[in-house]
């Protein structure tokens, strides 16, 4: 039945590339119902088109209507019925599928599942590794690796308006909606960056709100997750302390947290190991010093209408900034 | 013996006749002049402005359409702002909805054409008529102004809070939207209480129920599920202008609100709105191919059954616009069920269609061929629907292009491909004139190719996985030659409507001259002059078969002896139209567009102060008693009155 391998499809945001059972199993339903309906259209539409031009009428006025009656119609109560009758046989046999899938689905894993917990930000994606001690808890943002193979459940909810968490070629979509907690199980078999995005609109930057969900080997998941948990290193150059420095004598700090140092806001992305992301600005940009300075600057030309203002800061104070940041692995 | 005399057209006027004419031509004369415009209340007044302002409004959320595929033709574009884009959709979607397809579909088509169908003078409650055609047009121009001074809705036709709640939703956007609502709500359940007791007590002697033409029976389905649908809209958008208005906390969590009860009473009304939108264009479909093959309708039992089934399993699958929510597993089992046999009606009314082109004489002019491109395009968005039917899958397709392909599939196939049919099929009844073959087949063809280039591409890049309502798209993502393709489409279906525009315009002034029934047509509408007189029928006809002008007897009787001095009209039995007693419509007035003008006073005034209902409802309680003041009648008139109501 996988019958999607087609060039075209096969992205890093596409539901018909799956790389766990989770969209394998909707592919599955997605190519039964394909070949149904296609298969049906065809049909359906060949019929119509025979007889438009078998029973075409050439003259160019309106003729008088045809007499019918019950025997002259006989043929044609017989072939509609017929038809009904096919039609709901298949739409029982999508029906059937659907749930099988559904039910596959349903069934996945729960109790050995790794939990991660993403939360919707307008328009970010605040994601944390809850651990039995809380200081070891991993605060992230928009960048989601996970173990690979391991079943996962995805427990989010927003902080603010809906938001839909997607990642198409994991599984499908959940919303994330402020007052209720859902949980939502994937798997992720295949290395890789799967990319993912908002799908419910969300306002001004709806546009700009993707993520990565970054499969990769348990161990070298392990090892990802201990440095994250650690706080940020110290400054080891007088460059970047003074950028620290900026970034705690700034509006940064307002929103911002750098675990290691006073700076402990939650308003924003946590960006203690902010270097160690490859993008900025919940996948709209490649995370270079380039770009995070033309972000800290004016992120309203980049990404108009998000919630990080304006600073305004001279051209060594953004240096030391970026030198400070670019310290955060 | 089958015989297409029409009733009155072939006959020539006796002596006798011509002063009946003029009788009633005196009675039911509109008033003329500047304020003249304003006291109309005849059904095909009405029904024309209708039209003619929905399909305004059609043209506006096309242009809209335009600036939206501007800037999707290449990522990261700037040509529109993220707020303004946001601006575009809104207003296409809520204008597409509830500007064009509702008031187009079932208000303009049932006002102007079901009292001609079921052979009366006027529709019922003709000012109520008027009333809510004025408060549908303030609606509108208000929301467009609103627009235009930046204050465009922005939160997309839905409105889902929290983003348009208080907390999220700033300025006076979300307000002008959730009144529009109001507005058009108003004026949809008017005209559905119209189109019921229009239908069920004023139809012409003879037409039982199991002889209402089939696009009768459409607006009674769709006029039915308006009344049911509609208090699921007017609650949701009325509790959340007064979360913004009032300080109420419906939906907001922090306070115990909750944000899943909106997406359940919008979806109340919006999903029973897809199909008011999609019945009557099933209905124009029987009336087209029935008319173009040349013989009674296939199964018209089963079509009438088909539409009320529809109507009612229309509200049992809202929630198939909520999976995403994650709903428990038994729900999504019945929502999905729900959904997927929703297609079992309307396959019936497919093979019923194609069962009578196969045993007619199919007759290629315009309406057939807008009728066969429905076809192609409705039955491909009934397949995809089975797509998002499907629980699992729809988690994968929601809330993409893939939806988005869908339901334009959907409502354009079952909506607009019937609609610009009927256009064509019935201009020549409205005003007289034919429209031009030629440029009719061309709009059908630029718009089939143009439709299809612009929506097939959508099903492949929200497979590709580009989500709804981005108002841009990076480069590497693997859109930008489908969304540039989409592009292109859409100058095609500009084109194509252009050439319709053009055509009506040619055919108003120099279109050949139609006749009464240019189609040899069944049903009673034909059975007067195009464009009709302004009391309709001459004499009031009577029915003999479900087509009433191709089974009409030779001798087919007339209805006689109501009083010609009087807008009077013969009220008839439910079940089997048997005369039952008569009574008289009221005359023209300017009550109803005063009304209308306070009533649109208070809603707008409670978009800025809770205490514009408050205060709003004095000057509409004023125009109310005008309206409803009693008349004085000639003593002898006011006792016949009584003679006849109390037998």
């Amino acid at each position: 039945m996988i019958l999607f391998h087609v060039p075209g499809f096969r992205g890093n945001q596409t539901s018909l590339n799956p790389v766990g059972p989770g969209a394998e199993h909707i592919e599955f339903e997605f190519a039964l119902i394909f070949w149904i309906t296609v298969i049906v259209y065809c049909i359906v539409l060949i019929a119509l088109v025979v007889y438009v031009v078998r029973r075409r009428h050439s003259l160019n006025i309106m003729p008088e209507p045809i007499r019918t009656t019950p025997e002259s119609d006989r043929r044609a109560r017989h072939a509609v019925g017929a038809a009904m009758v096919v039609t709901v046989l298949l739409v029982f046999t999508m029906l059937i599928g659907s749930f099988v899938s559904g039910h596959a689905l349903g069934k996945m894993n729960r109790q050995s599942a790794y939990t991660i917990d993403v939360y919707g930000h307008q328009w970010w994606w605040e994601v944390h590794y809850p651990n039995d001690e809380p200081d070891k808890t991993v605060v992230t943002a928009n960048e989601i690796h996970v173990p690979m193979g391991v079943p996962l459940r995805i427990h989010g909810t927003s902080r603010d308006v809906i938001h839909s968490f997607w990642a198409p070629n994991v599984q499908g979509k959940r919303d994330l909606m402020p007052g209720y907690d859902t949980d939502v199980m994937m798997q992720i078999d295949q290395p890789g960056r799967w990319r993912g995005q908002c799908a419910e609109y969300c306002g001004e930057q709806h546009a700009h709100m993707s993520f990565y969900m970054v499969a990769e080997p348990a161990q070298q998941f392990q090892q990802w997750l201990a440095q994250q948990a650690a706080a940020s290193v110290s400054p080891s150059s007088p460059q970047v302390t003074r950028g620290q420095q900026v970034f705690l004598s700034h509006a940064c700090v307002m929103c911002h947290t750098i675990r290691g140092t006073p700076a402990g806001s939650r308003v924003g992305p946590d960006l203690t190991h902010l270097a160690s992301r490859s993008t900025i600005a919940a996948g709209v940009l490649p995370n270079t010093i380039g770009n995070l300075g033309g972000w800290i600057l004016n992120a309203q030309s980049i990404k108009p209408g998000c919630r990080m203002p304006p600073n305004h800061m001279t051209g060594t104070e953004l240096q030391d900034l970026l030198a400070y940041l670019e310290t955060l692995k | 013996m089958i015989t297409t005399t029409a009733i009155e057209s072939t006959a020539e006027l006796t002596e006798q006749e011509r002063a009946q004419a003029a009788r009633l031509e005196a009675v039911w004369r509109e008033p003329t002049g500047f304020w003249g415009w304003f006291k109309a209340v005849h059904h095909t007044t009405i029904g024309k402005r209708y039209a003619v302002t929905a399909f305004g409004f059609f043209l506006l959320a096309g242009l809209l359409a335009g600036g939206m595929r501007l800037q999707l033709a290449f990522p990261e574009a700037h040509i529109l702002s993220n707020d303004l884009y946001n601006q575009f959709f809104t207003m296409h979607g809520s204008t597409m909805m509830f500007l064009f397809a509702v008031p187009m579909m079932f208000e303009a088509m049932s006002v102007y054409l079901v009292p001609l169908m079921v052979g009366t003078r006027n529709i019922a409650f003709p000012r109520l008529n008027a009333y809510s055609y004025y408060l549908y047009l303030f609606g509108g121009l208000m929301f467009y102004v609103a627009f235009a001074c930046n204050t465009g809705a922005d939160r997309g036709w839905f409105s889902y809070v929290p983003l348009a709640g208080p907390d999220y939703g700033p300025g006076k956007r979300p307000d002008f939207w959730a009144q529009l609502i109001t507005f058009t709500e108003v004026s949809g359940l008017a005209v559905a209480v119209e189109t019921i007791v229009t239908v069920f007590k004023l139809r012409a002697p003879g037409m039982s129920l199991n002889r209402i033409p089939i696009f009768v029976w459409g607006q009674v389905v769709v006029a039915f599920m308006v009344i049911f649908s509609l208090p699921g809209v007017v609650l949701s958008s009325t509790m959340l202008l007064m979360d913004r208005t009032c300080n109420t906390q419906f939906f907001n969590p922090a306070a115990g609100g909750d944000v899943l009860l909106y997406q359940h009473l919008f979806w109340w009304f919006g999903h029973p709105e897809v199909y008011i939108i999609f019945i009557p264009g099933a209905a124009i479909i029987s009336t087209i191919v029935t008319s173009f093959s040349r013989r009674h309708v296939f199964g018209y039992l089963v079509l009438v059954l088909s539409l009320v089934a529809t109507g009612f399993m229309a509200f049992g699958l809202w929630v198939h616009h909520m999976f995403a929510t994650g709903i428990p597993q038994i729900a999504e089992s019945y929502f999905t069920a729900a959904s997927m046999v929703i297609a079992i009606p309307t396959g019936a009314q497919v093979f019923c269609w194609i069962a009578t082109i196969a045993t007619g004489k199919v007759v290629l002019k315009t309406p057939m061929w807008w009728a066969i491109g429905f076809f192609f395009v409705f039955i491909m968005g009934g397949m995809t629907g089975m797509f998002v039917a499907s629980v699992p899958v729809d988690l994968q397709v929601h809330d993409t292009y893939f939806v988005v392909a869908h339901f334009h599939y959907v409502l354009i196939g079952g909506a607009v491909f019937p609609l610009f049919g009927a256009i064509t099929y019935w201009f020549p009844k409205v005003t007289g004139r034919m429209l031009n073959e030629t440029l009719g087949q061309l709009t059908f063809w630029l718009f089939f190719i143009g439709f299809n280039i612009t929506f097939f591409p959508m099903h492949l890049v929200g497979i590709r996985g580009m989500p709804r309502r981005v108002y841009t798209y990076q480069p590497n993502m693997g859109w930008t030659t489908l969304n540039q393709v989409e592009s292109l489409g859409y100058v095609l279906l500009f084109l194509a409507v252009c050439v319709l525009l053009v055509n009506v315009s040619r055919s108003l002034r120099s279109g050949a001259i139609a006749g009464p029934n240019p189609w040899n047509a069944g049903t009673l509408e034909w059975a007067t002059s195009s464009p009709p007189p302004q009391y309709n029928f001459l004499h009031l006809p009577t029915v003999n078969g479900r087509e009433a002008l191709w089974d009409a007897a030779p001798n087919q009787p007339i209805v006689a002896g109501l009083p010609d001095d009087a807008r009077s009209f013969l009220i008839t039995r439910t079940l089997d139209a048997e005369p039952e007693g008569r009574d008289e419509f009221p005359g023209p007035t300017i009550w109803p567009f005063l009304a209308a003008v306070a009533t649109s006073i208070a809603f707008i005034g409670s978009i800025f102060t809770p205490w514009g209902i408050t205060i709003g409802a004095i000057p509409v309680a004023i125009t109310m008693i005008g309206w409803f003041w009693p008349e004085r009648q000639p003593a002898q008139r006011r006792r016949a009155r009584e003679i006849w109501q109390s037998e």
